[in-house]
């Protein structure tokens, strides 16, 4: 039982997606202009992130490995993530139109975040089993949509404050989410998570 | 090498056949034809049609409710569009809908406005600047001339003024011959 509280804190905090593992930037710099776009994509990323995760274990453990086939890894994945996306969206806009509004664009977005291919990936390489992976995805997607309503808060406080007009926008943003990156190797002491 | 093929082979084939399925199963009725109508109607909600603006006469034309002849400020060239849209005959502005007139915006006189802010409350476009007591002004590119103001208006100050035809806004006229079919 602790073995998968560690995980999830370690996925969260110490192996932050975004600062510390640095992937899935494409989303953090593109979308954490606004708190409520960042809560949405964050929500999208997290339901389809822990989805793709058990899936391509799935596959990765009966239908890869029996064949001795772990070079298709990553084409298989990808394959799997932009159908899971495609399903996702469809089930989701005639299940919940208004939860469909509120993510809009972002939903099909998610097949090109590289964190939704890395923590699968990641999975195979830490040798993880199905409840673990699950665990190791909803976590990590966790940290993600953290980083996300993080960084958003913050830009959102950024545009009223007096930046020297060369940092202005993306710039003091890079500047922004460096010190953050920064901040979070401090988590790195909680090595035992790992 | 053979098996590699088979397996993405066989992943493509079960996905494409999950997604075919879901994409029928969990099918949502849109309906594109009231977008299409709706980017032809000006968007001066203006509610002349007798609908509270341009997308709901939009739904109503689509369901068959109303006709496409009671949109004065589309004017002709907006019934012809529709028409060639929906396939209908093109017939001339309904009458009791109002009459087409030249594209004009509001003009407030403002050595008269009280600034009792009724226009404001009537525009639908919030093309009305003024607070209590302020004298109140209209922002012109974003009055669509739909006329609500004009009525609330005590002390009847808005006044309707036409848009001068300038090097900037002039665009070509729909062509006027009609065409028939030769029989």
């Amino acid at each position: 039982m602790t073995s998968y509280i560690f995980i999830i804190i370690g996925a969260v905090l110490v192996n932050n997606v975004v600062f510390v593992r640095i992937l899935g930037l494409c989303p953090f710099m593109g979308v954490s202009k606004k708190l409520e776009t960042a809560v949405g994509m964050g929500a999208a990323t997290t339901f389809v992130l822990t989805l793709a995760c058990g899936t391509s274990y799935l596959i990765d453990h009966y239908l890869l490995e029996p064949f001795d086939l772990a070079f298709m890894r990553t084409l298989s994945f990808i394959v799997v993530i932009a159908a899971i996306v495609q399903l996702t969206e469809l089930v989701i806009q005639k299940t919940s139109p208004v939860l469909h509004q509120v993510l809009g664009i972002y939903l099909p977005l998610i097949t090109t975040n590289c964190a939704v291919l890395g923590i699968p990936l990641l999975n195979v390489g830490l040798r993880h089993d199905l409840l673990e992976s699950l665990l190791f995805g909803f976590g990590s997607s966790i940290g993600f949509t953290m980083a996300l309503i993080l960084f958003a808060g913050i830009r959102e406080r950024l545009d009223g404050a007096d930046v020297p007009t060369p940092f202005r926008g993306t710039a003091i943003a890079m500047v922004t989410a460096g010190f953050m990156s920064l901040a979070f190797m401090g988590f790195a002491g909680l090595d035992r998570f790992h | 090498m053979l098996t590699a093929i088979l397996i993405m082979t066989g992943i493509a084939i079960v996905l494409g056949a999950a997604l075919g399925y879901a994409s029928i199963r969990f099918k949502v009725e849109g309906d594109p034809l009231v977008e299409k109508i709706d980017a032809i109607l000006p968007q001066t909600q203006c509610g002349q049609c007798g609908y509270p603006g341009c997308k709901p006469y939009a739904q109503a034309i689509s369901n068959g409710e109303a006709d496409i002849n009671q949109c004065p400020p589309g004017g002709e060239e907006g019934i012809r569009k529709l028409a060639d849209l929906l396939g209908r005959e093109f017939k001339p502005l309904s009458e009791e809908h109002g009459t087409e007139k030249p594209k004009s915006v509001a003009r407030i006189d403002e050595q008269v406005c009280i600034g009792c802010t009724l226009c404001i409350q009537a525009c639908p476009v919030d093309a009305i600047l003024g607070a209590a007591k302020q004298m109140h002004t209209v922002v012109a590119p974003l009055c669509t001339g739909c006329e609500l103001c004009v009525a609330p208006c005590p002390v009847d100050c808005i006044s309707m003024v036409p848009v001068a035809e300038t090097v900037e806004n002039w665009k070509w006229k729909y062509p006027v011959h009609e065409l028939r079919s030769v029989a």
